[in-house]
């Protein structure tokens, strides 16, 4: 009896079965003509794409059922193309497997590894090359190379300065300051307070010399949301409060978060709701943040009313507006 | 009275006696449930009140109290206007059916004249928005479909999405498709601000902007799918699927037939 | 001249200058092993073909600038209005180029399949183990090009300036903000200013056109020069052995096969084209950060990211008058940052593990590899459970459920789920092991029953084929390492706990069901 575990055998690679078209040349001649089919569908496709094209005036429309009405001119370009690729590889793919050899060929894998007489060879091969460049014995030339070669690669760093400006203050200031009115978006209108109503919402950015041309840049720190509450409603610090107006509370739009507009009020609930990432935010606390990855409220707006009535902003932000970074005082 | 007995069997006596009675009543009734109406009335308008109040006592009163009040469980309707009516019971989200997170639009329990009398109720009962004219709400002369789309994605697409599809808000309630609403119940939401939906004033959107907004949604409700089936027009999510089920499907599937043996 | 002369003075001529008639021979004998789930990688080589070929195609017509222009080209909803060359232009493509609309879908379905096939093929290549030696480079490349493909794939679609993804640029530039102590000079540099900017569209065009793709070109031939020098891998199997490769010929039968299946990828992704829209830019709006829709979400290959940035606590730090927001750093860098550290060093891992130092060319059967294969099902399932995260507006609205609901369930599931996975897997991979092992020591139950002499009932038993005896019992059973603590004189060993820890991981990656021996098949014929 043998202590050596024995494996079971490999019978080898399994007997060849034939397919019919390799000895009926019935079935040969079925399976050409079956891959001449399939490049022909490919054809009738091509046709499809080139009538289309040419043809079908791209602002008819026709009714296909489960997918509704279609523009006929893509359809017609799409599924052309569609059939005239996949009938091609169809009929490419019916032909290898029915008709070209299906012998399972065996090739021979070698060993990766070198002969030892090679490697050796490229050791002294290396060894005399390093050799002869002297690197070992020559320090000095080693050295500066390094030097050389470290500053010719960092120094082209510095030709990435200009790709943009510092940021100094910028992350800091907005548009709003002492006495910016407050107007509609889109509209750029001034607002009364009485223009809005218990339960209502305005979206507002400050009134600029050209609102025609505001700049992308500045909507992103200037966006604000303007709600109206009862004012018994705040549950707000004595300074919060001061920066209401009956009622009306003003939040920066641009989430403390990663810097998405929240705009989703909920009237009954007094939550703000931002669709990125689902920070949900307190309006009668503050904006205070109560579900959600946001670490941050919103920043509120001091917000007041002018002679006539129309709101008006009474200071800047107070903090910086949007996402958080490394300079941010957060406390 | 004495003196005023001595003419208990004159003739004017019972009539007179009988208006007495009745103002007295009237007086004593109306001081007893004095509401804030202050609106003068036809005929035609109080009796459509009336039947109004009716339908309300039978079907709404359970929830919002039988003067509208309100309670634990319903707001009050006073000040709502007949527009929040018109919007809710026009859409049938109101009587509700389950007292789950949010009215949905169902198929409505009372018809139009019956909805139109309990809104003539309500709107009696305090001033609130009406319901729109027809003539005010042609859309297509008075709107423009570009500032609708303008106004709609800075107002309306961060709840019902880009294209009026609706969307999710916490806990369960959620901004319902805009596709298939009648224009007067999108003008009534707007201006009424129906449970979740804030209100949007005429001087901050103008009567103009809102015919504008409709415009906007009708035009989007209309617009074929361009390139192919709409995959619900919310986004990469439902592209996503369909990239990983229909089209690697088909490309596993052929996959494995290129690699089986030929009969 | 007939044909066979002129086939003759061609290959004559350019041998004459190249010497390619000697590789040629050699390379067009040359054998591929054929099973379906070796097309993964085709489908995502002949995804990326199609990409370059379409986006040379939209690139003739595309305008990546961010300068402001008035909308005046027929589509009424957007008649009049302020929006960048960049979303002009593409609202051109799909309205009044002809093919247009079909080319843009073309393009974005074939980076859906591109990244979808990746995937797949990665998985593929993991479960049965094709990673180990010789071949820890190129799965090293494969990693890299699933990275970039994400990128890629990211940049692509920021490129129309649309409402939808420059809220995806948004959220990335919240990203490079957060960075500690550089990140709002990175964003400044990056923008070239404050966000959006105006510069930002036009550099990761080049980024998109040029230095990815030439990325992608570089490490794709790198990746098949080294699946064709160190030969492609094989199942196990009856005449099959770490020292051959059984299949078919180049010529004239994979040509056919492989040349096929590529017009059937570019076929499948026109047939998407043609009847499902995807990434309809003209609904979604030019992009304003004033701006927003109900349901964004990146596309799918980012969708996991954004689902572990949603189910992040609220961490930030606030000392010293600076701000270290943990919210974003550690789903959107640092946690994406191990798993795919750990995913590329794995080759290594797993041969510290085993300490198995041999070439491998025959594939494992996932079943024979169960601590490979529950580690495989654990990570899978920490990405679906970010994904769903990623995604739960769109699930909740459809499936009325709450947001709330599904952000608690993935931020405790993210953490629970994956170790249940790995449990599950790997006792399923035993049982599988243990239905082998019966299989070849009783047979194929065939459900007949017979009825014995003196009344027993028993099932008739088919023995399999030998060859199926072999294909269950080829694999290799290694025990676990021999690490002992202290050395044959008593001395210890140095890395004491590490070798601990090696030697416990190599006792669990070392749990198998016994396999079949001749022995045991003997005794059971002597029954």
């Amino acid at each position: 009896m043998s202590n050596e575990i024995e494996a079971i055998k490999d019978p080898g690679l399994p007997a060849h079965v034939h397919r019919k078209a390799d000895h009926d040349p019935e079935a040969a001649k079925r399976a050409e003509r079956q891959v001449a089919t399939m490049f022909g569908i490919s054809a009738l496709g091509t046709i499809l794409l080139i009538v289309s094209y040419v043809f079908i005036p791209q602002d008819l429309f026709v009714f296909i059922p489960v997918m509704g009405d279609q523009n006929a001119h893509q359809l017609g370009l799409g599924l052309g193309m569609a059939i005239s690729l996949f009938f091609i590889g169809m009929g490419a793919i019916h032909w290898a497997k029915t008709l070209m050899p299906d012998t399972e060929v065996v090739a021979q894998r070698h060993e990766f590894r070198s002969p030892d007489s090679d490697r050796k060879e490229f050791v002294e091969a290396v060894k005399a090359g390093a050799g002869a460049a002297g690197l070992g014995r020559r320090s000095l030339i080693k050295k500066s190379l390094g030097a050389a070669l470290g500053l010719s690669a960092l120094s082209p760093l510095l030709l990435l300065r200009d790709l943009g400006p510092l940021p100094k203050k910028e992350f800091e200031t907005t548009t709003w300051k002492a006495g910016t009115y407050l107007v509609t978006d889109p509209g750029n209108r001034r607002i009364k307070a009485s223009d809005l109503e218990v339960g209502a919402v305005a979206q507002v950015l400050p009134e600029i010399e050209d609102p025609e041309h505001r700049k992308l840049s500045d909507i992103g720190k200037d966006a604000v949301l303007l709600i109206r509450l009862r004012p018994e409603e705040f549950n707000l610090e004595a300074d919060r409060l001061a920066m209401t107006h009956e009622g009306i509370i003003a939040f920066s739009k641009i989430c403390s978060h990663m810097g998405c507009a929240v705009a989703l009020y909920e009237q009954q609930t007094k939550h703000l709701l931002c669709p990125c990432h689902q920070s949900t935010f307190d309006v009668t606390r503050a904006a205070k943040v109560i579900f959600g990855p946001a670490a941050r409220p919103l920043p509120q707006l001091d917000i007041t009313v002018d002679g006539e009535g129309y709101l008006v902003a009474r200071q800047p932000f107070s903090e910086p507006v949007g996402p958080s970074f490394w300079e941010r005082n957060s406390q | 009275m004495k003196r005023l007995s001595r003419y208990r069997r004159h003739k004017a006596a019972a009539p007179l006696l009988l208006i007495f009675a009745l103002l007295g009543i009237g007086t004593t009734f109306s001081i007893a449930s004095a509401t804030t109406t202050a609106e003068t009335t036809t005929a035609d308008r109080s009796a459509l009140i009336e039947e109004g109040r009716q339908i309300f006592l039978k079907g709404c009163s359970s929830c919002h109290g039988l003067n509208a009040e309100g309670g634990q469980i319903a707001p009050s309707l006073i000040g709502v206007g007949a527009a929040s009516v018109d919007f809710q019971v026009g859409t049938g989200r109101m009587p509700m059916a389950d007292m789950s997170t949010q009215a949905m639009r169902k198929a409505p329990v009372y018809d139009a004249a019956e909805t139109a009398a309990i809104a003539a109720y309500v709107a009696s009962l305090a001033a609130g928005p009406d319901i729109p004219a027809e003539e005010s709400l042609n859309y297509e002369r008075d709107g423009s479909t570009a500032e609708g789309g303008e106004l709609f994605r800075n107002n309306c697409a961060m709840c019902h999405n880009f294209a009026g599809q609706g969307g999710a808000l916490t806990q369960g309630k959620y901004a319902p498709t805009l596709m298939g609403v009648d224009p007067k119940y999108i003008y009534e939401a707007m201006i009424t601000g129906p449970q979740s939906m804030p209100v949007f004033s005429d001087k901050t959107i103008t009567p103009a902007e809102k015919l504008s907004l409709i415009k906007w949604i009708k035009s989007a409700e209309k617009e074929p799918n361009l390139g192919g089936a709409s995959l619900g027009r919310v986004g990469p999510v439902t592209e996503g699927l369909l990239g990983w089920t229909l089209g690697l499907g088909i490309l596993i599937g052929v996959a494995v037939w290129l690699a089986m043996k030929a009969r | 001249m007939t044909a066979e002369a002129r086939l003759g003075s061609v290959a004559n001529y350019v041998d004459e200058r190249t010497g390619a008639a000697a590789w040629m021979k050699k390379n067009l004998q040359k054998v591929f092993p054929d099973h379906w789930s070796f097309l993964l990688g085709e489908v995502a080589l002949y995804s990326f073909i199609i990409l370059l070929l379409s986006g040379t195609f939209l690139t003739f017509w595309f305008d990546p600038s961010q300068r402001e222009v008035i909308y005046e080209g027929g589509y009424e909803p957007l008649e009049g209005l302020k929006m960048s060359a960049a979303y002009a232009s593409t609202l051109h493509i799909s309205f009044e180029v002809r093919g247009g609309l079909l080319m843009r879908q073309i393009h974005h379905w074939a980076a859906l399949i591109f990244m979808s096939a990746i995937v797949a093929h990665l998985l593929r290549v993991f479960f049965t183990g094709a990673f180990r030696k010789p071949r820890e480079g190129n799965w090293i490349i494969g990693v890299g090009l699933l990275t970039l493909g994400i990128v890629e794939g990211f940049l692509g679609y920021s490129l129309p300036d649309d409402l939808l993804s420059g809220t995806g640029i948004r959220i990335a530039e919240a990203i490079i903000q957060a960075l500690p102590v550089v990140g709002s000079y990175l964003s400044y540099f990056a923008f070239g200013g404050a966000f959006p900017g105006e510069s930002f569209i036009p550099r990761i065009y080049t980024v998109h056109v040029l230095l990815l793709p030439g990325a992608f070109l570089a490490l794709i031939t790198a990746h098949l020069m080294l699946v064709w020098y160190q030969k492609h891998t094989q199942y196990p199997g009856p005449g099959r052995t770490e020292k051959n490769v059984v299949g078919y010929p180049l010529m004239p039968v994979y040509m056919a096969k492989a040349g096929g299946f590529f017009f059937i990828v570019f076929g499948v992704i026109a047939f998407l084209s043609a009847v499902a829209s995807i990434n309809p830019i003209w609904l979604y709006g030019p992009y304003t950060p004033g701006q927003i829709s109900a349901g964004s979400q990146p596309d799918w290959y980012m969708g996991w990211l954004d689902g572990l940035v949603r189910m992040a606590p609220p961490l930030e730090t606030h000392a010293f008058g600076h701000t270290i927001s943990w919210n974003i750093l550690i789903p959107g860098l640092i946690v994406p940052g191990i798993l795919f550290t750990g995913m590329a060093l794995y080759p290594f891992i797993e041969s510290w593990i085993t300490g198995d130092k041999r070439e491998h060319h025959l594939l494992d059967r996932p079943r024979n590899a169960p601590n490979r294969t529950a580690l495989g099902a654990m990570s899978l399932t920490f990405m679906i459970v970010a994904l769903i995260n990623g995604g739960n507006d769109i699930i909740a609205t459809h499936f009325s459920l709450t947001i709330n609901q599904i952000m608690w369930f993935t931020r405790f599931g993210i953490f629970i789920l994956p170790p249940i996975a790995f449990v599950v897997t790997k006792r399923l991979c035993l049982s599988l092991q243990r239905a082998d092992r019966e299989l070849v020591l009783h047979g194929r139950e065939t459900g007949r029953l017979l009825r014995l002499p003196h009344g027993e009932f028993v099932e008739v038993h088919e023995p399999i084929s030998p060859e199926k005896a072999y294909l269950l019992t080829s694999h290799e059973q290694a025990g676990p390492l021999e690490l002992p603590a202290v050395d044959a004189r008593g001395v210890k060993r140095a890395g004491a706990i590490r070798n601990k820890l090696r030697s416990r991981m190599s006792v669990a990656n070392a749990e198998a069901v016994a396999k079949v021996t001749a022995n045991d098949l003997k005794e059971i014929d002597s029954h």
